[in-house]
């Protein structure tokens, strides 16, 4: 299954991904419309420090231990894509407490947010990676 | 090869996705007392409170059963196990054989003796959604009960939070001196308590209740007096171990199993809050009553049974345990040396035992809180990672450069 993989020796730290992600999960056509004077909650988050950064996702894991304890049933494997009903999510973070990598986040909605690969919005084709300058993150098969 | 499984909650559903992820065809009967389509145990709290709906309740897909050929015998109880011709017995007589069974029956509430207590009409225990359905119609909408909890456990307080909005006036009353004490430390007891105060709980700790006496009053231990019109009895649970017990499983307060789910029965699985876990963090045999915890036993049994091999050996106590808008995760154990920052609005206590991370507290800001929780499970040594760095704020900063690069490029 194709995944998003980082680069971190690429990776400018320049936060694209992340405005990109923010945007495509809008529900907006318009990107200044979407993010401007906006906090945004991207779903993909640049880890930065003096010397290296890197851009965090969801592995979609093939043992996702989000799902394992997710408490209502919102999170589901859809075709190898790890998926929240954001409908069922009742907020209780049982998600945030398992997952490893740190991917899952809050929002002020109640429900989670998590990268679902744009498969709810740009038909399967990760925003990040497709405005990210350098190649610092890939979706592909490993 | 024909599977039956007692029980229809997460341990269970745990189990029929192992087997079905092995195969495809065996025939699996699943068996339950409770009547309804599975459904998140711990969600009849959020129903009360209003942020889920009886129809969003549902643990999987509504086709759940048909997508996995499962034959799901609900409202229908198992009341023995016959070993030797390997079926179970159901209340009314009817047999079902099995070739391999997994015990997936949960826990019940413990109610201790106090006097009076069956004179007390409008009670219930807090574990099922028939519970929560007739807590609803005890409280009525019109916002005119007093209500009075035993138990300042998760369950209790998890009621309270569901209920607070309906009740008049909430007390909740618990033997121990602090509230959530096999969740919390002392500290953070504290400061959750604090924050339900403000909202309007009462407490009262180091008590409990000596008598009832008619109608509604309850007599304290400490000799305070109460007038309640809503009993929930929330003081602990019990595991299902009597069928196990029964036919020679060896248990211990809860059912022992090994680490691929199987009892000392041969053929026979086990798995979730009726059974005894090994705690990684604290080094010790005991009942984990998590659903985490639950889903995995289940599916290991699942795959074991169905002769596939998988392992569960990283059971820990964890647990989100959020209320009332204030966010709150911690796992593992307190014993060792304490790493702790506060906050006006927040707490947070890293701890440390043989160069191991064994046991964490975040009140307040949880922000990526299961990097921490991984430290636990995969038991890193922490000179192998940058500790101080990742005190400040969980982070795939702190590993190495080789340990980033299989997190982030490479398949999981
Ligand atoms: C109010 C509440 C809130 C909770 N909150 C959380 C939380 O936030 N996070 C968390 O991790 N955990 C939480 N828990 C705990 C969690 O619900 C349990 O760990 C989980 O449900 C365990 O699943 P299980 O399948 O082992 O057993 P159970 O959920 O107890 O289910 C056992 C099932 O077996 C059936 N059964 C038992 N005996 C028989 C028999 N003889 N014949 C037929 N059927 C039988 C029962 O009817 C029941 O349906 C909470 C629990 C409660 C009550
Ligand atoms: S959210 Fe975390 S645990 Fe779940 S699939 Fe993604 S990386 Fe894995
Ligand atoms: S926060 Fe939502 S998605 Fe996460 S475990 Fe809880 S119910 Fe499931």
């Amino acid at each position: 299954m194709k995944r998003v993989y980082v680069n971190e020796k690429w990776c400018l730290g320049c936060h694209l991904c992340e405005y990109n992600c923010a945007f495509a999960n809008s529900g907006v056509d318009d990107m200044v419309k979407a993010l401007k004077g906006k906090t945004i909650a991207p779903r993909i988050r640049v880890e930065e420090s003096d010397s290296i950064n890197f851009a965090v996702s969801c592995r979609h894991c093939d043992n996702p231990l989000c799902v394992k304890g997710c408490i209502s049933g919102a999170l589901s494997i859809q075709d190898g894509v790890i998926s929240i009903d954001s409908d069922k999510c009742v907020g209780c973070y049982t998600c945030v407490l398992s997952c490893p990598y740190g991917c899952i986040s809050t929002s002020e909605a109640g429900a989670v947010q998590k990268c679902e690969l744009c498969t709810k919005n740009a038909d399967g084709i990760p925003q990040c990676v497709a405005g990210c300058p350098n190649n610092a993150i890939v979706f592909e098969e490993r | 090869m024909k599977y039956v499984i007692i029980g229809n909650a997460t341990a269970a559903i745990g189990t029929v996705e192992g087997i079905r992820s092995v195969d495809k065809y065996g025939e699996i009967v699943l068996i339950s007392s409770e009547p309804h389509f599975t459904y998140g145990r711990p969600l009849i709290s959020y129903l009360l409170l209003g942020k889920t709906t009886e129809e969003k309740m549902n643990y999987r897909p509504l086709d759940f059963y048909e997508t996995n050929h499962v034959t799901a015998m609900l409202g229908r109880t198992v009341t023995s196990i016959d070993k030797n011709i390997k079926a179970v017995i159901l209340e009314n007589g009817e047999k079902v054989s099995y070739d391999k069974l997994a015990i997936c029956t949960g826990s019940r509430p413990f109610v201790p003796p106090m006097e009076g207590l069956d004179t007390v009409e409008r009670q219930t225990p807090f574990m099922t959604l028939d519970d929560a359905h007739r807590l609803a119609e005890l409280l009525g909408e019109q916002k005119d009960k007093d209500v009075l909890i035993i138990g300042a456990g998760l369950i209790g307080l998890k009621c309270a939070e569901g209920i607070l909005h309906l009740s008049k006036s909430l007390t909740i009353v618990d033997m121990a001196p602090r509230i959530l004490p096999n969740v919390l430390d002392e500290y953070g007891s504290s400061f959750l308590q604090r924050y339900l105060e403000d909202l309007g709980m009462k407490f009262y700790l180091s008590d409990s209740v000596a008598r009832f006496s008619t109608p509604n009053h309850a007599i304290f231990q400490s000799g305070m007096e109460l007038d309640f019109d809503v009993l929930v009895v929330a003081v602990g649970v019990r595991p299902n171990t009597s069928l196990a017990e029964e036919i020679g499983c060896e248990v211990n307060r809860g059912i022992l199993v090994n680490t691929h789910s199987a009892t000392t029965v041969p053929g026979v699985y086990a798995a979730g809050d009726c059974t005894v876990s090994h705690d990684i963090a604290a080094d010790t045999d005991r009942i984990l009553a998590i659903l985490p915890n639950a889903y995995q036993q289940g599916e290991a049994a699942g795959v074991n049974m169905a002769g596939g091999d998988k392992v569960f050996d990283q059971a820990f106590p964890m647990n989100a345990s959020g209320f009332l808008g204030l966010h709150m995760i911690t796992a593992g154990s307190y014993d060792g040396e304490a790493f702790i920052t506060t906050t006006e609005n927040s707490y947070k206590k890293l701890v440390v035992r043989d160069n191991k991370l064994v046991g964490f507290i975040l009140i307040g800001d949880v922000d990526r809180g299961g990097i921490y929780t991984s430290l636990i499970r995969d038991q890193v040594p922490l000179d192998t990672i940058d500790f101080d760095l990742i005190r400040q704020h969980p982070q795939l900063m702190a590993f190495a450069k080789a340990e980033r690069a299989k997190k982030l490029a490479q398949p999981h």
